[in-house]
């Protein structure tokens, strides 16, 4: 036996550098190890918040992201015509000067003529301050396609939604209930949370049509058919209020169940300050819903007035709402739904927890205990991408809320700056005027017609007709109908398109081949309909082709960032948290950080809030942004190091804070105190705290809603009510929609394309090593998804009798598709699926022509159209949920034909050409010597 | 022809709890990360953004379907494998030139690079298909776990597990001396009716899966509640009575 020596303690980096991951939208900390000034490898950062050291596949994969061929390298000017791919590397000084140009004379003649959106952008609360200044309304990010019904829902409902606003109470709950794909969204807290389920023996419930990723290792799955949970989720509030299985302690105190409604009017019965009114059951008095010493009735009676719980007992105890009467089109029996509401009840009730920790609420009094009814929810874009997604949200949470699991012990629990009530937050501004700032922040929620954005002469002030009659609670703006409003001038034209990290020509648009067609359109003088386009991008995707203008940006370890609490936070249930990114390795290229291109945009502008009286710039870059912008007086982009660099959350800037937030991790933890752990939203010493940290100026206890009194004004305006009337065509829809509980209705689609000849669902989900188009240009990455076949139940294989390497017409009312197909038994029979974002472009990314991801991947957006199918009346309808406008990917219906095997997927796209060439081919990558 | 040693000192080794294993492909990614930068030539990827991408991978994650029929509740499982560590290691028995060794002091298995003359022969001879040739270096390849991170006294203590460990987010992965009744691993191991892969072959893995736990019982309400009201007259009367109670 010759066994060789090996090294066991080989030198792992020379140095370990750390900040925040940016391969999802997850931003866990991560150590970049260095190995001369090169990055060796990646691994999780044990002290972060958000990941305790774990990293996922994308995570890991890092390294092939920042020496990926893809990267652009030098701002460039467009040569050819649109989508051809041809390109002139020209100097940031001539990038800059014609960006500044063309904006400078937008602003100075009609701002709105901007349309600026982001995409996966993380920086929103600086990238909306610059809008602002510059004055267009035309701004918001991503969210109006990804998962706006669930933020909108819940903070309409309770103040705050899942991932960023809150989370399950991993560490205590005993039944977790997830509805539909959650694996794009919070996904290592999500592992690490199901993990610790698992570690305890606590139960997981899986409710999506497809059985992968969380749902494979779910105790119980239920096969949900799409579109239906809202269904489901109403039927199991009527199972839980039949049997009494309410908390209705929770319920009198906590939640506006016992506010009177007028039956009259639908609104609220309020006093002279305008505050909501119960009945107290003590004195049966009106009596305001915080005032001390209440007993809010949740049976008061009170002439022409019925409490919220009273109208709801009357809507969800109709036998409508039975299992037996939902079980057909929810794809479930009657007698498994019965299960799940009877599991849901006996592990609230009778597992219910107690914290002996003492607390006081905001009417004053005081409990010696925390009760917790440790049954926990989450969902994100599953059932949020329906047209009827945010009356499913509301529904979801409205089930939280009668169980009395928000906030609680074993429940899911909000994180700071969450909750926060809707008064809380902002409404929407619009008014835009040359050379002047918009009046106010773009985004934000209405309280009624009164606050939406409109014209004087009642059409959408913004393009993409975010916050009108047609989806009045569009919080995250409409980027899906951006391209095809301004290309049809609907409601009107637009001079520049900015788009900034979204590849609106390929995998983030709805009728891909038909917004191509859009940006690339001339009109009768030969000139392009979207006169110009601006792109920032790190990577060559395909919108690169679609762009004049092209601003190169950095990969992830070579830029600043903050993750603010003004902005997206990753803050955990006991702590307020936020992070930086930092140049740990120097860009080998000639790139910038885009909120850096912005501010030297800015200030070349010399933009309000950007400039100081005599032109001279405040802040020369983004890192000076971050530590020296102060939002309200003390308040900036990080919460940490403050003032003399002891200080948290309010101070004066501190310039030392970059160094302190370096040397501590890449991130600033702040924990809440014990007592104010759980039931913040009236937790006395919660909001003292929040104060402190300026979430807020004075403490907003308030009650969650139920019954939520702005959808019923938007209801009555459409019944002839108010001054802001809604158009004709859009009452009927308004009166259905802006119920104020919750509602169930089919998708959209359901009653514009027949079901007998579209009988199947199509979904995509998002695997849990990929993240949108970013991980194909990763070598290790796409060796796990390369290509991505549909995946058809055994009905659907059985019935066209499908064999291993058959392929498929698929076919929407939109479109069809051709594409290979596999069997996936662990399937709703009446749903095919693919993975998201896996299908290229050839000449995209820096991959081969004959890269599979180009041949054999595909879209699923070739079948879903923007708008609705034509109505003949001359309108043009956005296949959106028409309360808030989020994109209904997930309405697609099909049907499925087989056909001979096919070299490629169809429809076939000409190549684009490559301005950055193809990657080498192959890679021994070794950094260290 | 190599031989093993008779017996080691420890037996060091995985578990893998396939209750918990999401499929998220953490464990393979930081694997190939650790690997293409530490033991032996980097892990290689040929073609790598081109039309057949193969590259060199010590750990990869498989899914299953169990379709069990009769109405009965369709299951995916996702299984990782990588080398088991066997005791009785026919990869190693195999080897023409003595690169493929089983140490003595903690029954790794691993492959000396200088030796290994790319012949494949264990490759063939290893009934779980865990082990790679190397395309650029015409070497074979395998799980060391971690050998360079578990005794590295540059890294901190807890950091001394294989990376895959170290990364997995659900916590489905375990590192341990399987030779030793009392450690925690094997206490799982007991605990969970952890299994061997093909024990008919006799090579006497080292590392264990732990299986998933019975799944979809949630058929019927158990105890189904007694309805306190079938319409909303019968709810106000309950809520009466309820709110009394409080």
């Amino acid at each position: 036996m010759n066994q060789p020596r090996i090294d066991l303690s080989p030198k792992v980096s020379d140095e370990v550098r750390k900040t925040t991951c940016y391969m999802c939208a997850c931003r866990c900390g991560i150590n970049v190890h260095l190995k001369d000034g090169k990055v060796a490898y990646i691994e999780g950062n044990r002290d972060h918040p958000v990941n305790r050291g774990v990293l996922c596949a994308k995570g890991s994969a890092g390294i092939m992201q920042i020496n990926a061929p893809s990267r652009l390298r030098a701002p460039l000017r467009r040569t050819g015509p649109r989508g051809s791919g041809q390109f002139q590397e020209i100097s940031w000084e001539e990038a800059l000067g014609t960006a500044s140009d063309w904006l400078g004379q937008i602003r100075r003649t009609d701002p709105s003529r901007l349309a600026f959106f982001t995409g996966r952008d993380q920086s929103q609360s600086f990238t909306s301050f610059w809008a602002q200044a510059f004055g267009t309304p035309n701004y918001a990010a991503h969210g109006g396609f990804c998962s706006v019904n669930m933020a909108a829902a819940g903070i309409y409902t309770m103040g705050g939604a899942f991932w960023e606003f809150g989370q399950p109470d991993w560490d205590r709950t005993k039944l977790f209930v997830l509805f539909g794909v959650a694996e794009d969204h919070d996904s290592n807290p999500i592992k690490m949370g199901i993990g610790k389920l698992k570690a305890r023996g606590a139960r997981m419930i899986g409710v999506n049509p497809i059985r992968s990723g969380y749902n494979a290792v779910a105790d119980d799955w239920f096969g949900i058919t799409p579109g239906t949970d809202g269904l489901l989720i109403l039927s199991l509030i009527h199972c839980l209020m039949a049997a009494g299985q309410i908390d209705l302690e929770y319920l009198a105190r906590y939640t506006n169940a016992p506010v009177m409604v007028d039956d009259a009017t639908g609104l609220f019965l309020r006093n002279d300050d305008n505050k909501p009114l119960v009945i107290d059951r003590v004195t049966g008095d009106l009596m305001a819903f915080d005032q001390p010493g209440v007993r809010p009735d949740l049976n008061g009676s009170y002439p022409g007035h019925r409490t919220v719980l009273q109208l709801m007992a009357e809507r969800y105890l109709q036998p409508d709402h039975t299992p037996e009467a939902v079980a057909d089109r929810c794809g479930i029996p009657a007698e498994r739904i019965r299960a799940l509401a009877d599991e849901i009840a006996r592990v609230a009730f009778q597992e219910a927890i107690s914290l002996e920790r003492s607390w006081t609420d905001f009417r004053g009094e005081r409990h010696e205990r925390m009760v917790g009814r440790p049954v926990a929810f989450h969902a994100m874009r599953g059932i949020s991408a329906h047209s009827n997604g945010f009356q499913t949200c509301r529904a979801l949470h409205v089930l939280q809320i009668l169980l009395g699991s928000v906030d609680v012990p074993g429940g899911f629990r909000f994180k700071p700056p969450y909750p926060k009530p809707v008064e809380a937050h902002p409404v929407p501004h619009c008014k835009a005027r040359p050379d002047l700032p918009l009046d106010g922040p773009h985004l934000g929620f209405v309280h009624g017609p009164e606050h939406l954005a409109l014209k004087d002469d009642g059409t959408p002030a913004r393009i993409d007709k975010a916050f009108s009659w047609e989806n009045p609670l569009s919080v995250h703006g409409l980027m899906h109908m951006v391209i095809s409003n301004a290309h049809a001038g609907d409601p009107y034209p637009i001079d520049t398109l900015f788009l900034y990290m979204a590849n609106m020509s390929w995998n983030s648009s709805m009728n891909t081949r038909g917004v191509i067609d859009m940006l690339t359109d001339t009109d009768e003088k030969g000139d392009y309909v979207i006169p110009r386009i601006i792109y920032s991008d790190a990577y060559s995707s395909e919108m690169v082709a679609y762009a004049d203008l092209v601003l190169p940006d950095t990969t992830y370890l070579e830029r600043h960032d903050c993750i603010s609490l003004l902005d997206r936070p990753i803050s955990e249930a006991e702590a307020a948290a936020d992070a930086i990114r930092w140049p740990v390795i120097e860009p080998d290229r000639d790139v910038r950080g885009f909120q850096t291109v912005l501010i030297q945009l800015a200030n070349l502008m010399e933009l309000p809030g950007f400039v100081r009286e005599d032109g001279a710039p405040i802040y020369k870059d983004y890192a000076d942004y971050i530590v020296n912008h102060e939002r309200r007086p003390g308040i900036g982009p990080l919460s940490g190091f403050r003032g003399n660099g002891d200080q948290t959350g309010r101070g004066m800037p501190n310039p030392d804070q970059l160094r302190r937030y370096i040397e501590t991790g890449g991130f600033h933890i702040a924990h809440v105190p014990a007592g104010a752990e759980y039931y913040k939203a009236w937790n006395k010493d919660y909001q003292e705290w929040a104060v402190g940290m300026g979430f807020y100026d004075k403490p907003q206890p308030y009650v969650f809603q139920l019954y939520v009194e702005p959808m019923r004004k938007f209801q009555r305006a459409a019944e002839g009510h108010g001054e802001r009337q809604p158009p004709e065509h859009l009452r009927d829809q308004l009166r259905q929609v802006m119920d104020p509980l919750p509602i169930w209705y089919p998708p959209l689609e359901d009653s514009r394309v027949d079901p007998k000849d579209y009988p199947l669902h199509a979904l995509t989900q998002r695997p849990m090593a990929m993240y949108h188009s970013w991980g194909t240009q990763n070598a290790w990455l796409r060796q796990i998804h390369g290509h991505n076949p549909l995946y058809v139940s055994r009905d659907v294989w059985e019935k066209h009798e499908f064999r291993e390497g058959d392929w498929a017409r698929v076919t929407s009312a939109h479109g069809s598709i051709t594409v290979p197909v596999a069997l996936h038994g662990a399937l709703n029979p009446h749903t095919v699926w693919t993975w998201n974002a896996i299908g290229k472009r050839k000449g995209a990314w820096a991959l081969g022509e004959d890269a599979p991801e180009a041949t054999r991947g595909f879209l699923l957006n070739h079948l879903i159209h923007e708008l609705q199918p034509p109505r003949g009346d001359g309108l043009r309808w956005s296949n959106s949920d028409p309360i808030t406008g989020q994109a209904a990917w997930f309405d697609l219906r099909v049907r499925i034909e087989k056909v001979a095997p096919q070299d490629e997927a169809g429809p076939p796209f000409a190549p684009i050409a490559s301005p950055v060439g193809q990657g080498p081919k192959n890679l021994t990558w070794k950094v260290g010597k | 022809m190599t031989a093993l040693p008779q017996s080691t000192e420890r037996k060091l080794g995985l578990v893998i709890d396939l209750d918990t294993c999401v499929g998220c492909h953490a464990c393979v990614i930081s694997c190939k990360g650790w690997n293409t930068e530490n033991y032996g030539a980097p892990l290689s990827d040929m073609d790598a953004y081109g039309s057949e991408p193969t590259g060199t991978f010590l750990n990869r994650v498989h899914s299953f379907e169990i379709e069990p029929g009769c109405g009965g509740t369709a299951q995916t499982v996702h299984f990782p494998k990588s080398c088991l560590h066997c005791e009785d290691a026919p990869c190693v028995t195999v080897c023409p030139t003595g690169a493929s060794y089983k140490r003595a002091e903690d029954g790794i298995v691993l492959v000396n690079e200088d030796a290994c003359i790319g012949c494949g022969l264990c490759a063939w001879a290893c009934p779980y298909g865990a082990r790679e040739m190397d395309a650029a270096a015409g070497v074979m390849k395998k799980c060391t776990l971690c050998v360079d991170r578990i005794y590295n006294e540059n890294l901190p203590e807890d950091d001394r597990v294989p990376a895959c460990v170290r990364t997995c987010p659900a916590g489905a992965r375990y590192f341990g001396d399987l030779g030793d009744p009392g450690s925690a691993v094997s206490q799982l191991v007991a605990s969970r009716g952890g299994f061997d892969l093909m024990p008919e072959l006799g090579t006497k893995p080292v590392n264990k899966y732990l299986p998933p736990r019975p799944k979809d019982r949630l058929k019927a309400a158990s105890h189904p509640p007694v309805p306190v009201s079938q319409d909303s007259k019968g709810f106000f009367a309950w809520l009466d009575r309820a709110l009394e109670k409080i």
